[in-house]
């Protein structure tokens, strides 16, 4: 909101009213010269280590390059035209927006509910950020230790606790119609505390008020939640889904530490698709073809998000 | 310290409140309740940290008898620390990601700084293009760009240095996004003030700017460094050889090393964790405001 005041005025009259007293002066070009030294520092990196490689990444899916360097010449569409035909590259993007979906709802729906429950004026604050959000600060690889060594199919806690409430053991990364599960139940657990906190911190900036106004009014706790904090937290949840789902769109690291994709490319993402055409098959022009198909889905879905978001503020 | 002065202030009026035909307040019983839930979810979410600690402590041999136990038959033994220490390279491990990882936090904020900055107060011509152009490339995922990165890396010998482990992952284009809309609240009185008095930009950036941003700086340093820290496609791409290897990309070679050493695996995994688990314990509050800004800003 604070941008759209300062930037749109800066658009028509800001400019006018600044360089008017100076005209044409030496201001505006030391000005010129002063603002790309600033941003020069940053363009450097940005031009040679994003621009670039999106340029010679979208050069090289055209061609047949393989890691070995041999046969680089210009295939046009081919390597595109494979990928579209490629059953193991569907299956992979359909893993992914498998897994997107069943990690997203939860990651949304679980973190809101704990957020209000620990705002609900709960004792020891700090204790149950430290509880829900300390897995978050984990790299994926510890993740993958615990939760592999947790699924053990003789060994883990999860069938112990199974079998104590009278559960045949499950095969928990074994199991194709489980596994992928299994990896969401190992996501949530590691990442819900960053979306616990967003919320925490959008249903304190809440103003009082208006629960005090509601609770005179005689509403009684369930209705102040769904009548004033649901509605007020409507930008922050847009935010947190989209952040969500792009987010879980690149999940890689987990699956690949837990599962190597298996069993039997059940839970295989198109991150390690693309991983693996371009590390294991040699194939790194192939590789980048896939990654601008990947590309090209991100884009569509932030686009329309966009369109969606837009039309309902407008 | 923000909750338990927002949380108070609403207590009283519902006590107030009792006399009115209230049908249902917030009552204790309703805070209690809720205390019981978030309490044994909280236990829940600490148990994989318990349990690898358990098992950690644990001989090789207790680790793996069924059935199994949270007390071993043999007693607690630090066997599977001292092992993995000894033989390990976590160590050198965690010193490459200590380092690795400072140097993209500083490098970010340097440039990303001032970059913001000249996008904030200085108008030069195709400042909004640039704006635009990095608001833009928010949308690149990192995975798209690790073949030709790697290409580029190899072409340039830098495979298996710690250049390539630090230089792609020094643009945080949210950031950038992020510090300019908190240098935009900065009073534009101040810096009239100073260019009056002669100071040229780059001393007002420095004395007067960055001095008044330090809570954003803060916050941007803290989530770059977390990210940089557990990264691990790139860095896994990016080295081979086990002395330049980070602690995510080390643990996993580990774990295809150790094989079915369930003590030693869950050893190494806590020696892992437990650096930034002891920076969170120093800087909770900063880590909580990082979040919850950086995080809000993004919208």
């Amino acid at each position: 909101m604070s941008t759209a005041r300062t930037t749109a005025p800066a658009k028509t009259s800001a400019p006018a009213a600044k360089s008017a007293p100076a005209a044409t002066s030496p201001r505006s070009r030391r000005d010129n010269i002063h603002g790309w030294a600033f941003s020069a520092p940053f363009l450097v990196f940005f031009l040679l280590f994003l621009v670039w490689p999106m340029i010679s990444g979208a050069i090289m899916s055209l061609t047949g390059k393989s890691l070995t360097g041999a046969n680089s010449g210009i295939i046009g569409l081919a390597n595109y035209a494979e990928a579209f035909a490629d059953a193991d590259m569907w299956r992979s993007l359909g893993n992914t927006l498998y897994f997107t979906l069943i990690s997203t709802v939860p990651l949304v729906v679980i973190a809101l509910a704990l957020a209000a429950l620990v705002n609900m004026g709960l004792p020891a604050q700090w204790l149950w950020r430290l509880s829900f959000f300390s897995p978050f600060l984990l790299a994926s690889t510890v993740v993958s230790l615990f939760f592999a060594w947790m699924y053990n199919p003789e060994l883990g806690l999860f069938n112990d606790l199974l079998a104590k409430v009278g559960i045949p053991p499950v095969a928990w990364l074994n199991d194709p119609a489980v596994a992928m599960w299994a990896v969401v139940i190992a996501t949530v657990w590691w990442t819900i505390g960053f979306n616990f906190l967003l919320y925490l911190a959008a249903l304190q900036n809440i103003p009082q008020q208006h629960y005090e106004a509601a609770s005179l009014d005689g509403a009684g706790g369930w209705r102040q939640f769904f009548s004033i904090s649901l509605p007020q937290l409507g930008p922050t949840t847009v935010m947190i889904v989209i952040l969500q789902i792009l987010a879980s769109l690149k999940v890689f690291d987990q699956i690949y530490q837990m599962t190597e994709g298996g069993p039997g490319g059940a839970t295989r993402s198109i991150v390690q698709y693309i991983f693996e055409a371009g590390f294991t098959g040699y194939r790194l022009g192939y590789s980048a073809a896939i990654s601008y198909i990947f590309f090209g889905l991100i884009l569509l879905i932030a686009l329309a998000q966009v369109f969606a978001t837009r039309k309902r503020s407008a | 310290m923000a909750t338990t002065t927002l949380s108070k202030p609403a207590l009283q009026p519902k006590g107030s409140a009792e006399t009115m035909p209230n049908r249902r307040p917030k009552t204790p019983l309703s805070r209690i309740l809720a205390t019981v839930i978030v309490a044994v979810l909280a236990v829940a979410w600490l148990v994989p940290f318990a349990w690898a600690t358990a098992t950690a402590l644990k001989s090789e041999t207790d680790a793996a008898s069924t059935p199994i136990s949270w007390i071993p038959a043999s007693g607690f033994t630090l066997d599977a620390f001292a092992k993995v220490l000894q033989s390990g390279n976590i160590p050198t491990w965690t010193l490459n990601s200590l380092f690795t990882s400072a140097a993209i936090t500083a490098i970010t904020l340097v440039i990303s700084a001032s970059v913001a900055y000249a996008i904030s107060r200085i108008d030069f011509r195709g400042k909004k293009m640039l704006m635009g152009v990095i608001v833009a490339s928010i949308i690149v995922p990192p995975p798209v760009l690790i073949i030709p990165l790697f290409q580029q890396m190899q072409a340039l010998n830098l495979i298996d240095t710690y250049w390539a482990l630090i230089l792609p992952q020094v643009i945080h284009s949210p950031m950038v996004f992020v510090l300019k809309k908190f240098f935009d609240q900065i009073p534009r009185e101040l810096e009239e003030a100073a260019l009056m008095d002669g100071a040229g930009r780059l001393r007002i950036f420095t004395t007067i700017v960055l001095p008044l941003s330090r809570p954003i700086l803060a916050a941007v340093a803290i989530f770059v460094f977390i990210g940089a820290w557990n990264n691990f496609l790139w860095p896994f791409i990016a080295t081979n050889e086990s002395s330049l290897l980070t602690l995510p990309v080390g643990l996993q070679t580990i774990k295809s090393a150790y094989g079915i050493q369930y003590a030693q695996n869950m050893a190494s995994a806590l020696l892992a964790a437990l650096p930034l688990i002891v920076v969170f314990l120093f800087f909770q509050r900063q880590i909580i405001r990082g979040v919850a800004t950086t995080g809000l800003a993004g919208t």
